[in-house]
């Protein structure tokens, strides 16, 4: 499965969640697949999908899902001890890891090949770290909103991106909405 | 007048409930200082573009964030106060140790404090120089002014305003 797929597959999951899209083509194509005041697009800065998810799930009780992407972790790998040290119960890190930069045309980043995330995230300090495959990323995912424990969930997939429209929402619109929804 | 209590105290009484840090020895006393106060969450973070996203999300959250950091962070973080902090339109008090400046001590801290201050303005971020220890009772207003407008706002302090770097 791609990416895109995935996202069809857990639309419903993340229907009822606060959620922070990774910058690019997944923030695209969770805009077209299930459009939600519920959902954070970023449209640029990449590689602070997980931070910002953490610094808003330390900051309010709702469970937040940051939906990041290998190619933005791997650019922000700080994030991973901060979330390791710090990271709340309402706290779910959820990368896509195709083992492609998606945005850019899926040039190959060290994921497909030596480097592992999960391992990584438990060096890190993560407590739950679970790794699964595409097919079973809504049950995976379901669980750690169930149990309520700060949880890395790190889905293994195939390159590849779906054809979708870029975002022409105004920033402060997303923001203003995203905000009213948390607040809900 | 302790200016690391005064810096605390203006961050409480404007509700900054969550503050970042990524240390630097002229910042070690607020920094300290703000680890004794309950009203506000702590999260050292380990880069300040991640510690502004950290703040991102805590604001997004309900909470009113702060970061403190050095001016040579300035060179890391220009695109993400451009694209997340500006183009989202969020509030951000910077306070920034303004290293390279006088009284400073190591040299190559000097030429990121030639640019400091160009690349703010580049980015027409609001910019306040503490020099001397009386320009943090403009503090409280600074922090107002940036709730209000929604903008990141630079608070460069320098080792004067310190009181000087370590022994120098």
């Amino acid at each position: 499965m791609i990416r895109s797929e995935i996202l069809k597959d857990i639309a419903p999951i993340l229907r009822d969640q606060l959620v922070v899209c990774n910058i690019g083509i997944p923030s695209q194509e969770l805009h077209a697949i299930d459009d939600q005041p519920t959902n954070f697009y970023m449209l640029g800065t990449m590689g602070l999908c997980s931070s910002i998810g953490l610094g808003l799930a330390l900051a309010q009780p709702k469970t937040v899902i940051s939906i990041d992407g290998d190619g933005s972790v791997l650019t922000n790998l700080g994030t991973l001890p901060t979330i390791g040290n710090n990271a709340p119960s309402n706290y779910i890190l959820m990368i896509i890891d195709n083992g492609s930069y998606g945005s850019t045309g899926d040039q190959p980043t060290y994921t497909g090949k030596k480097t592992d995330l999960a391992g990584m995230a438990r060096a890190a300090g993560c407590d739950t770290v679970i790794e699964v495959q595409d097919v079973d990323t809504g049950p995976a995912l379901q669980a750690a909103i169930d149990s309520k424990k700060a949880t890395v969930l790190v889905v293994k997939c195939d390159s590849g991106n779906a054809k979708m429209p870029v975002i022409t929402l105004d920033p402060v619109v997303i923001k203003h909405r995203f905000m009213e929804a948390v607040k809900a | 007048m302790n200016i690391d209590k005064k810096i605390a105290d203006d961050l409480v009484a404007n509700d900054i409930s969550f503050v970042t840090t990524v240390p630097c020895k002229q910042l070690a006393g607020v920094i300290e200082e703000i680890d004794t106060r309950d009203d506000i969450m702590h999260v050292p973070s380990n880069k300040e573009d991640e510690g502004m996203g950290l703040c991102a999300g805590a604001f997004m959250g309900g909470k009113r964030p702060a970061i403190i950091m050095q001016n040579t962070a300035i060179g890391v973080t220009i695109n993400t106060l451009a694209t997340l902090t500006q183009f989202y339109r969020l509030p951000l008090p910077m306070i920034i140790s303004y290293r390279g400046e006088l009284r400073e001590p190591v040299a190559c801290q000097v030429e990121m404090a030639v640019h400091t201050k160009a690349l703010l303005a580049q980015l027409n971020i609001p910019t306040y120089h503490f020099h001397w220890q009386k320009d943090v009772e403009e503090f409280d207003n600074i922090l107002k002014y940036t709730f209000m407008c929604n903008k990141p706002v630079a608070i460069l302090t320098d080792a004067n305003f310190w009181g000087g770097y370590g022994d120098q």
